[in-house]
């Protein structure tokens, strides 16, 4: 035993007397991880997150979320001398004064753009692989509650300089908060404590994005990451990796190092973004009053496929009783996005039920083997893209030499009709994919060398693929659809006969697939 | 001197006087008013005129008529003035090159003289706005740069983009970058309104503050790209085509990488 084993064998002992760490370490520390890329993607947004956290705080020090009226005299000339919230005037001066000032908000900045799209991109791993299938119904609610959370949180950041852009964000919230029916006009004044602008929304707002948000993030973060831990990562289907077993590297120390390295990578990665790329140069928006508006003004881009539904939304109104029901930013602004966000959310129970399926699944899936989820989730996806391309319609119109009106009629038709087109592009996709499985496992893999029969005639040559990939093409199980039958063993109708012709019919749907190759099938090649 | 004495009541004498006194009058004015304006000017000028609706008669008159009264297709130019004239044709948007959305700035067609000519035909067709002159137009000493921007955000934002980037209009139509414009040129719009833009009269915005915008557009012109690159000045759209392309892209990247490692 060297002399440096001896003191942390002593450092150790002495730790574990106190706290008994050591056997819950040797558990958890020799816990094993699966090993694939897509499983890094949610660890960009944990590591988004502390890079936001540590930002965070380093701009605090010096903004002043008040919308006080102080009179400029800055460094940034072409500001000089004009009337502005003191939120404003000290983000000028983190940007242009307080040494690397602008570089820590370009950082924070960016980190959350990252942020949210790591949510985004972990959230469609996770989907279209079955992730949240029993037992992680929880933590994918979780996970939706973190999008949800994030979109706003975001929105609270951009808003706090009291810019010209973010003045105008809050502007529209203002409106979508309006479009509740009856109770609209009151939750505003609530809101922002009488008529907008008022001066008490950056203070309220300010409290929210550094403190409230953060810690319920915090929290919600925690539990999401202890779920993880406690019902083991999920794997890929292959060779020897099974319901009851995860096949990886020890967190200790492949892991270790790997995350530990992964998040020093996030943090340069953003940091280099922040260094070459400018990110809301709110110099350049100038102050927010309500008399003014820049073209071209967006949201960023959690937020822009909202904003495109509202763009796109008919100029609807409706008065009664006195009131005023905007649908054209009701439907957008509210009940659509409430519509997809509670399906988001219920989505593994919805999909449980139609395929009766209640066991447990630590194997994941390949997305083409589930071609009707994989179809709803491109479905959604193309709702959500064409959203977004429209919240863009008046840049991609310029850019692109096309007119605003064009944009909008694409987008009015392409959010009903193009959905339901990807869906069935998806799903016959998936079908075919299964297909080239089934010829690849039962025929082999083309080779490209041709050979001549003695007949004169041409083929080419197959090699039989491995076993292993033989295995991990064929693991999966076949979907079978539910036979709830609509009368019970005496002849007589149940109730909810309907639910149930419908659940049939839907389930029926949910099991189409092209059949995977058997071992009987194995066997009847063999003897050709 | 009795010769002048003897006739001095004769009935002549008060006409012929009357003559004298016009003569001189009018021979002062002349000498006094050609230093202000030699008899040079005004024949070139009248000289341009000519050049002017010759150029007009080949270039123009078949959409806005032989008297540039309009037609179907194109406005009267009778009171646009010479401001008008200068704009639109010193920034290339006239001649048209189609007739489809709007005119769009290119190229001058013509050099700086014909394009006076062309000012000078149309401004003596009725009076108008005139092209303001250098001394007007001396910006960096009469304008704020402050003011100017307060001034942009309030009256040109909305279309021309919080740094005067351009945007979108309905129907294809668009409000130009005002990037690399002339000083003159942004002058000249201001009071004449071409295509969709509004004029912005001397009531509305006074010369000295049409002043201290131009004085801010140049200065956000020669910005420099303070936090990095400026992404065209456009806000959050070409910021998260970044973030999903270069951003998530070198990340993912590393992923791969860091679980290929393992192996």
């Amino acid at each position: 035993m060297t002399a440096r084993e001896r003191i942390a064998g002593t450092v150790a002992s002495y730790v574990d007397e106190r706290t008994g760490a050591a056997a819950w370490m040797k558990k958890n520390l020799n816990k094993v991880f699966p090993d694939h890329w897509s499983f890094l993607l949610g660890e960009i947004a944990l590591y988004s997150f502390i890079i936001l956290l540590l930002s965070g705080t380093f701009l605090t020090f010096w903004f002043d979320p008040s919308q006080r009226e102080v009179i400029y005299d800055g460094n940034y000339e072409p500001l000089s001398g004009l009337k502005m919230s003191a939120a404003y005037a000290s983000t000028l001066h983190i940007s242009f004064e307080v040494r690397g000032g602008l570089l820590m908000r370009q950082i924070h900045h960016w980190a959350a753009l990252l942020f949210m799209v790591a949510i985004v991109v972990h959230l469609l791993r996770v989907y279209f692989t079955g992730a949240f299938r029993k037992p992680r119904e929880f933590n994918w609610i979780i996970g939706v509650g973190l999008l949800t959370l994030g979109i706003v949180e975001g929105f609270l950041g951009y808003s706090l300089p009291d810019d010209l852009l973010s003045g105008t964000g809050i502007r529209i919230a203002e409106a979508i908060i309006q479009a509740l029916p009856v109770v609209g006009s009151y939750i505003s004044f609530f809101a922002f404590g009488g008529a907008f602008p008022g001066e008490a929304f950056i203070p309220r707002i300010f409290t929210v994005h550094v403190l409230l948000l953060p810690g319920i993030f915090l929290a919600l973060i925690t539990v999401h990451l202890m779920l993880v831990w406690y019902q083991k990562h999920t794997q890929y289907p292959g060779p020897g990796r099974t319901e009851k077993n995860v096949v990886g590297f020890p967190l200790l120390p492949v892991y270790m190092a790997k995350a530990g390295g992964f998040f020093f990578i996030v943090f340069g990665v953003t940091a280099f973004l922040s260094a070459v790329a400018s990110i809301n140069p709110i110099w350049l928006y100038g102050p927010y009053t309500p008399g003014q508006i820049s073209a071209g003004s967006q949201p960023d881009w959690y937020m822009g496929w909202l904003d495109g539904l509202v763009r796109m939304a008919p100029p609807l109104e409706t008065h009664a009783f006195g009131h005023t029901i905007s649908w054209n930013i009701l439907i957008p602004g509210l009940i659509l996005p409430g519509i997809m966000f509670t399906g988001l959310a219920l989505y593994p129970f919805i999909e449980s039920w139609i395929s009766g399926d209640k066991r447990e699944h630590h194997i994941l899936d390949r997305p083409r083997n589930v071609p009707n989820r994989t179809a709803i989730g491109a479905m959604a996806l193309t709702f959500t893209i064409v959203g977004l391309l429209n919240g863009g319609n008046d840049i991609i119109a310029t850019t692109f030499n096309l007119t605003i009106n064009q944009m909008m009629w694409f987008s009015r038709i392409g959010i009903l009709v193009l959905p339901p087109i990807a869906f069935v592009v998806t799903k016959r996709l998936c079908l075919s994919l299964q297909r080239a499985d089934r010829d690849l496992v039962l025929h082999g893999r083309e080779t490209g060398t041709l050979l001549r029969m003695p007949s004169g005639e041409f083929v080419e040559v197959h090699e039989p693929i491995s076993a292993e990939k033989a295995w991990t093409l064929t693991q999966h199980e076949q979907p079978v659809p539910l036979e709830l039958s609509d009368t019970d063993t005496r002849g007589l109708k149940r109730p909810g006969a309907i639910k149930n012709k419908l659940r049939n019919r839907m389930s029926r749907a949910n099991a189409v697939a092209v059949p995977k190759v058997t071992a009987q099938d194995l066997k009847e090649i063999e003897h050709h | 001197m009795k010769y002048l004495s003897r006739y001095r009541r004769h009935k002549a004498v008060a006409p012929l006087l009357l003559l004298f006194a016009l003569f001189a009058i009018g021979t002062t004015f002349s000498v006094a008013s050609a230093t202000t304006t030699p008899s040079q000017s005004a024949l070139s000028r009248s000289a341009a005129i000519d050049e002017g609706r010759q150029l007009f008669l080949k270039g123009c008159s078949s959409c806005h008529g032989l008297n540039a009264e309009g037609g179907a297709i194109a406005p009267s130019l009778i009171g646009v003035g010479a401001a008008s004239v200068d704009f639109q044709v010193g920034t290339g948007r006239m001649p048209m090159a189609d007739m489809s959305t709007q005119a769009m700035r290119k190229p001058p067609v013509y050099d700086a003289n014909q394009v006076a000519a062309l000012a000078e035909y149309v401004a003596s067709l009725a009076p108008g706005p005139a092209i303001p002159t250098d001394a007007v137009l001396n910006y960096e000493r009469d304008g704020s740069t402050a003011q100017g921007g307060e001034l942009f955000r309030t009256n040109c934002a909305m279309c021309h983009n919080f740094a005067a980037q351009g945007g979108a209009l309905t129907q294809g139509k668009y409000a130009p970058t005002l990037m690399g414009v002339q000083p003159k040129q942004m002058y000249e719009a201001m009071i004449t309104g071409p295509q969709s833009m509004p004029v912005f009269s001397d009531k509305t915005i006074t010369p000295a503050e049409k002043l201290s915008i131009i004085k801010w557009v140049k200065a956000a012109e020669a910005e420099p790209a303070l936090g990095g690159a400026a992404l065209g000045r456009v806000g959050p759209v070409t910021e998260g085509l970044l973030v999903w392309t270069l951003g998530i892209g070198l990340l993912i990247g590393v992923a791969v990488w860091l679980a290929m490692k393992a192996r």
